[in-house]
């Protein structure tokens, strides 16, 4: 997902403390920053909210792209609005993670020299306005399904945030598949340009959930404490079985030859993305890892002096008005 | 980090009347740059008509080991809810 293969960290506490936490979280009870937890909780939580924040600031590159070259001025207010909700997205998660003992320089830091990561998917380009609209529809689509059961996750100022990006997340995925569905609606060559967006962007959307259920090793821990909420494979196959019909609707044809309705499921058979590319994509090797990166850090680079004669002038100022009193 | 800008918990109170809520926490440098900060990450929807922002070093907060001296001895006293008290059927609403 936006955390994708999250490595749960060992703990090593004790016993009775370890087991009566473990009784709160099965009570539904929320986990709160000052409350007693498990170092491997703090550890592994600070890890996956810090690699959802470093997803959603990291994902507004690929469509901030589109921003000046929006068809019509209002694509451009819309895109420009859901661009500037996915900052705020990243600033309330890196709030919650804050809490938990890390600061936000530190996490920056982490994923400007990629000792954390971000999500596969935003290494991947986007190359022209219909891919601008699958975004929308795929990844925030895809976002959505794992975003909306973690509202329920035991750490209150995760759940918290969650709970206040969900309800920006349906403007983001509406937006989306309005502007694709504008194009595959449009002239022949709007349509194939949709088409061609759904077929490049179809697997690497699918890859967002993380590897297959057989192959992640993190997650037992990581659901007992309420941190993940659902395995891989069970959102990944929610989002299909959402969005193929969404595909329909408009006349595209989903790029999985052996993607089918199994009756006795209830669900669609669909063939899994090829996981050697995605474990590329995570080690740094995807289409676009360099630029993204390169790109975070000019934007930090280029800021310090903002930063810098901001808080001069904020400590200046508390100077002289204590001077003054 | 040496340099960040110190952390602020913001409250907004929304359209209709109630108290400031605490809504969530960013980084600025000065209070004024908070309340502009918090207007863009906070109220972007119509969410609030006023904004309240506190350095976050400036909160105290109880501990979660006080809980029990802290609010076991409410839980003793049922007779400070109405449900507590029988009002016979014939008085009518009370
Ligand atoms: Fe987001
Ligand atoms: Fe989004």
């Amino acid at each position: 997902m936006y955390a994708q293969m999250v490595k749960s960290e060992a703990t090593q506490d004790d016993p009775e403390q370890l087991a009566a936490f473990q009784a709160r979280i099965d009570a539904g009870e929320k986990i709160e920053p000052k409350d007693w937890m498990p170092e491997g909780y703090r550890k592994t939580l600070i890890r996956q909210i810090g690699q959802h924040a470093h997803s959603e600031i990291v994902g507004q590159l690929p469509e901030g792209n589109w921003i000046t070259r929006a068809p019509t001025l209002e694509r451009k207010a819309i895109l420009l609005a859901k661009v500037q909700d996915e900052a705020g997205h990243g600033l309330y998660l890196y709030c919650a993670a804050e809490t938990l003992g890390v600061s936000r320089d530190e996490m920056t830091e982490m994923l400007l020299d990629g000792r954390m990561k971000y999500s596969s998917i935003f290494n991947y380009p986007t190359l022209n306005w219909a891919d601008i609209g699958a975004v929308g529809w795929l990844v925030d689509g895809a976002a959505i399904m794992n975003q909306v059961p973690l509202q329920r996750t035991s750490f209150g100022p995760y759940s918290r945030a969650m709970i206040r990006v969900c309800k920006e997340e349906s403007f983001h995925q509406r937006q989306g598949y309005d502007a694709i569905r504008k194009m595959a609606e449009g002239t022949p060559e709007q349509k194939k340009m949709a088409q061609d967006a759904l077929n490049r962007l179809w697997y690497p959307s699918l890859m967002m959930f993380g590897p297959s259920d057989k192959d992640s090793v993190h997650s037992a821990q990581s659901m007992a404490w309420k941190i993940k909420m659902n395995t891989n494979d069970e959102l990944r196959q929610k989002f299909v079985d959402q969005t193929v019909p969404q595909a329909e609707y408009l006349g595209l044809t989903v790029p999985d030859p052996d993607l089918k309705w199994n009756e006795e499921r209830g669900h669609y058979d669909y063939t899994d993305p090829d996981w050697s590319e995605f474990f590329e994509v995570i080690k740094g090797n995807g289409p676009c890892n360099t630029d993204r990166l390169a790109a975070r850090n000019k934007a930090w680079d280029d800021g310090a002096w903002v930063r810098d004669g901001l808080l001069a002038h904020a400590k200046k100022k508390a100077g002289r008005q204590h001077a003054a009193e | 980090m040496k340099n960040e800008w110190p952390l602020w918990e913001v409250f907004i109170r929304g359209q209709h009347g109630m108290s400031h809520r605490h809504v969530g926490s960013l980084h600025a440098p000065d209070a004024e740059m908070a309340i502009k900060n918090a207007r863009d990450v906070y109220t972007r929807r119509n969410e609030g008509v006023s904004i309240w922002v506190v350095e976050a070093n400036h909160i105290a907060a109880s501990s979660p080991s006080d809980k029990g001296p802290l609010y076991e001895p409410s839980e003793s006293k049922v007779y400070r809810h109405p449900t507590f008290f029988d009002i016979p059927e014939e008085v009518g609403a009370m």
